[in-house]
């Protein structure tokens, strides 16, 4: 469990240097060791499916980020200003919703059963029929191919619509009639 | 987008051969260990997308690369509907598992689950590198 | 439970830099950060002490696997999580290219 706690101490740091740092590139370097973290935690909760979906798509996701920053500027002007009065009220409203999602969390963690003992109801299912039902060694490609299907479809609908998305935002002006 | 230097270059020729080939494996034994169609897809992606960072684009390429990859991600979406779509060809309801299941723990076994990682994996790989083609060309592509 | 704990820290840090930043870069930083944090939080609540990763490789299969079924969910949601951040990158690529600033405040003063 020490790796867990350790892990954790770093992934925060991590993340308070990316949104903190004046520099928009070395941002994306945190942002990039944050989402290593969370791979190497993946392997330590015996999913190794996630955490090679999570390597690949987070070195994709920093190759993106540069991408656009190499297009523009390098480095954020706003921060180094000082405090004005117009930038009370967001902070004030930050922390008040920090209390809250923090105690309104806890009281929901408290109640899920504690961190180690699944509940498994409709796992069970899943692990005793699996290999007769559907044939696969592996099972989450077997849930999420055959028992659940659906999802899987709203996925592939959901990336086809972001491609859309992204080349209908950065297109070149049309013909002028 | 310019090329890089001659070292890049000369590793990147053979590097890309066994990357592309490492992505296929992935997605071909999704259902004997772990990987499948997403992981796969995202790997054959990233071959790609680094051959065209380290060699560089002029923009009848970016033009073409781009036509042709939304050609494979329409291929691959049809794929993976058209196998949902066998149960209900056959009587049963939607997403039956229809195709014989096999020896357990062979290649060639576990139903419909193969030929649905394969459109998942062509799917993902050409979405993602028309979404990289998108934010890093030279100009913004799409002509109107 | 402290381990679920130190996942609500990482979501609060990046609600933080959604609310409370003001250049367009760092807010898209925030919610991928968010992001990450969500889909650790889902995958934690399937751990059992003691258990393997839910792959069948010999038979008879041994009994003692991970849950399978929030692995199933988690996967689709980091695929999901790009898509959005490509979109969100796509915007400020074109905030930049019309205003030459990533400023929010620049943003909202100017007009037509």
């Amino acid at each position: 469990m020490q790796a867990f706690y350790m892990l954790l101490v770093f992934m925060v740091a991590a993340g308070i240097v990316a949104v903190e740092i004046k520099d928009l590139l070395a941002a994306v370097i945190s942002l990039g060791a944050v989402g290593f973290g969370v791979a190497i935690m993946f392997i330590m909760l015996q999913a190794p499916d996630l955490a090679f979906v999570q390597i690949v798509i987070e070195i994709l996701a920093v190759v993106f980020f540069v991408a656009v920053i190499l297009k523009t500027t390098h480095e954020d002007e706003t921060l180094g200003r000082g405090y004005t009065k117009d930038d009370i009220i967001p902070i004030l409203g930050f922390s008040l919703f920090a209390l809250m999602f923090l105690y309104l969390g806890i009281k929901a963690m408290i109640s899920l059963p504690s961190f180690g003992n699944p509940l498994m109801k409709v796992a069970s299912y899943y692990i005793e029929n699996g290999l007769k039902e559907v044939g696969a060694g592996n099972l989450v490609a077997a849930v999420i191919l055959d028992y659940r299907g659906y999802d899987t479809l709203g996925e592939a609908t959901v990336l086809f619509t972001s491609v859309i998305g992204v080349l209908a935002i950065l297109r070149k002006e049309g013909r002028k009639k | 987008m310019r090329g890089m230097t001659t070292i890049v270059k000369t590793i990147t020729r053979i590097v890309i051969g066994f990357i592309f080939v490492y992505g296929c494996y992935i997605v071909l034994f999704g259902h004997l260990s772990p990987g499948g169609g997403f992981a796969g897809g995202a790997i054959i992606a990233t071959s790609f997308i680094l051959s065209r960072l380290a060699f560089g684009t002029t923009e009848k390429q970016e033009k073409n690369t781009t036509v042709v990859s939304s050609i494979f991600e329409s291929i691959g979406g049809i794929g993976f509907l058209s196998v949902a779509l066998l149960g209900m060809l056959f009587g049963f309801y939607y997403f039956q598992n229809i195709i014989s299941k096999g020896i357990p723990l062979r290649l060639a076994s576990a139903g419909h689950i193969l030929p649905a990682n394969i459109a998942i994996g062509i799917k993902v790989g050409a979405a993602l590198l028309s979404i990289f083609l998108g934010l890093a060309s030279t100009k913004y592509i799409m002509r109107d | 439970m402290v381990v679920v704990l130190g996942s609500l820290l990482l979501v609060l840090v990046g609600i933080y830099a959604i609310l409370t930043k003001k250049n367009v870069m760092k807010i898209v930083i925030g919610f991928a950060l968010m992001e990450y944090a969500i889909n650790l939080l889902f995958a934690m609540v399937g751990f059992k002490k003691g258990a393997v990763a839910p792959i069948i490789t010999s038979i008879p299969p041994k009994h003692n696997f991970v849950d399978p079924l929030p692995q199933a969910l988690v996967l689709t949601a980091i695929v999901i999580g790009l898509g959005t951040t490509a979109v969100m990158l796509a915007f400020a690529l074109r905030i930049y290219d019309k205003t030459k600033t990533f400023d929010i405040d620049k943003l909202r003063r100017l007009k037509g």
